[in-house]
């Protein structure tokens, strides 16, 4: 609870006493660039994967015949766009973004660079912290879009290659009774999980005590907590937007 | 001129520093001195604001910084230049952006300028033709350098250095010494260095004060510091061997 009380402190630290936008601008381009270069790749991989692995476990539960086959490429769309896609790759997200913000900063804090800043008279919370925040704001919910892409073109790929389904029957299936408030849940579910990722690992980085074995451990933290939230933030969200 | 008065500090119930007060003086370097975990490093973060003391204030040529407001504090921390323990380099710039970075932060130069004004401080300090190199690959001695010419670069009022040549050899030591001697007498500013280095006491120790668990047990110049008849302060002077020797003769 005290962490809690601290953490809202440290949000309201990031607004006072701000650098020139200029300078905010660069930083920000820099973090995006930062992000997208670090995780792009593996957000690629992990959903192509996921999407192939979802289509080829739908059709093996489907065994009536009764039930047509595009309504494997329905499921697997439900599944990706609600779920794995903004979810599951929030918790990959966390573990490669969010510890490497935290043990960036704690690597910052620990060799005094925090230090140095501040006697420069710069709100190095702000300085450091915010640009990480709104560049992951900017950038997960395309990293998801991504995702979300990537999916259901590997579902695709498997499902036809291995002749569970044909590709129109795929294409069907996707369109079949979609409702397009599914992308609005999906994407404020991934401006939620990014805002509280990039907090939270900032958080856990820039109060980091000791030395280099605590950056490891605040580095593990910020991943841990973040799941966590990620988790509850989820559930809250479905409750709130799809009674 | 610096000047502290009654500076107190405790960390938990344990009292890091007690009514410490003293002046340092513009264009001389001033030392503060004693032994390992006498709250050296404390009082130099409370002087410039990155610990807030529990008492006493701290006095920039006569302006309060103590109770100076956020943008005042701002004011004067664009006067100050520190070189800290391990360099703080940013790791993430090269040597010439580390340089520059005040310049960046602090002052509206256009880009040329600031280079020109960097490759100065880097040519002041020794250090040439290492501009684009990354932190990691240059050795302690030359992180001490870029964080001396990052200190000087905005052209200072004060300027801070805390250890400037621990784990630095003798002879790299000495050079690190003479350098921040010079700037200090070069650009008339107020100077405040802390170290337990006998080598720098007696080199460069124009003003000194003496830390014992806290306490301010004696202030000085370096002709002063071998007959201070302080028990406290010529156990730590003559722990050197070398000034232990010259003591015998
Ligand atoms: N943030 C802190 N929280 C709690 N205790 C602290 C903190 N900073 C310093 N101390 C304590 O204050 C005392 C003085 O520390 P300080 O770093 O000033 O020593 P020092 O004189 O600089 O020593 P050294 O020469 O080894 O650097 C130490 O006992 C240390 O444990
Ligand atoms: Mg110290």
């Amino acid at each position: 609870m005290k962490g809690f009380g601290r953490y809202m402190m440290f949000l309201g630290s990031l607004f006072v006493r701000r650098e020139t936008f200029a300078t905010y601008y660069k930083l920000i381009l820099e973090e995006c660039v930062q992000i997208g270069v670090n995780s792009a790749l593996l957000f690629i991989l992990v959903s192509t994967f996921i999407g192939a692995v979802t289509t080829v476990q739908t059709a093996f539960n489907m065994v009536s015949p009764l039930i047509p086959r595009f309504v494997i490429a329905q499921v697997v769309r439900e599944m990706v766009v609600l779920e794995l896609a903004p979810t599951i790759m929030a918790l990959i997200y966390a573990g490669k973004i969010g510890s490497s913000m935290a043990s960036g900063l704690g690597t910052m804090r620990i060799t005094e660079q925090i230090d140095a800043l501040e006697v420069m008279g710069i709100n190095s919370s702000s300085y450091l912290v915010l640009p990480k925040i709104v560049a992951s704001i900017l950038m997960y919910p395309l990293l998801v879009v991504l995702s979300g892409v990537c999916a259901i073109i590997g579902g695709y790929i498997v499902g036809t290659f291995i002749h569970i389904i044909t590709p129109t029957e795929y294409v069907s299936g996707l369109r079949f009774g979609f409702n397009s408030f599914e992308i609005v849940v999906a994407l404020t579910k991934s401006v939620v999980f990014s805002f509280l990722i990039s907090s939270i690992s900032s958080f856990k980085g820039y109060f980091t005590k000791g030395g280099a074995l605590e950056v490891g451990i605040a580095s593990t933290a910020a991943v841990t907590t973040s799941v966590i939230a990620i988790l509850l933030a989820d559930y809250i969200i479905v409750n709130l937007l799809l009674q | 001129m610096i000047k502290i008065k009654d500076i107190s500090k405790s960390f938990g119930d344990k009292m890091v520093l007690e009514n410490i007060s003293s002046e340092f003086d513009k264009g001389k370097t001033n030392l503060i001195i004693g032994s390992s975990g006498t709250g050296k490093s404390v009082l130099l973060k409370c002087i410039v604001g990155l610990i807030s003391p529990d008492n006493g204030r701290v006095y920039y040529d006569l302006r309060n910084f103590t109770e100076a407001d956020k943008e005042e504090k701002s004011e004067i921390r664009r006067e100050i230049g520190m070189l800290f323990q391990g360099g703080a380099l940013f790791d993430s710039k090269n040597v010439e952006e580390n340089v520059m970075f005040p310049l960046d932060v602090l002052t509206k130069m256009p880009l040329d300028e600031k280079l020109d004004r960097a490759n100065l401080c880097l040519k002041r300090v020794g250090l040439e033709n290492v501009n684009k190199k990354a932190v990691s690959e240059i050795s302690g001695g030359m992180k001490k350098r870029v964080g001396i010419a990052r200190a000087i670069v905005n052209s200072p009022n004060y300027l801070f250095c805390d250890e400037p040549n621990s784990g630095l050899d003798p002879q790299t030591s000495i050079l690190i010494d003479e350098l921040i001697h010079e700037i200090t007498h070069e650009l008339d500013i107020t100077t405040v260095v802390v170290t337990h280095d006998m080598n720098s006491v007696i080199g460069i120790g124009e003003k000194i004060i003496f830390l014992y668990k806290g306490h301010k047990l004696w202030e000085g110049n370096n002709a002063d510091i071998t007959h201070s008849g302080v028990a406290q302060l010529d156990d730590f002077v003559f722990a050197n061997k070398v000034m232990s020797k010259m003591r015998s003769l």
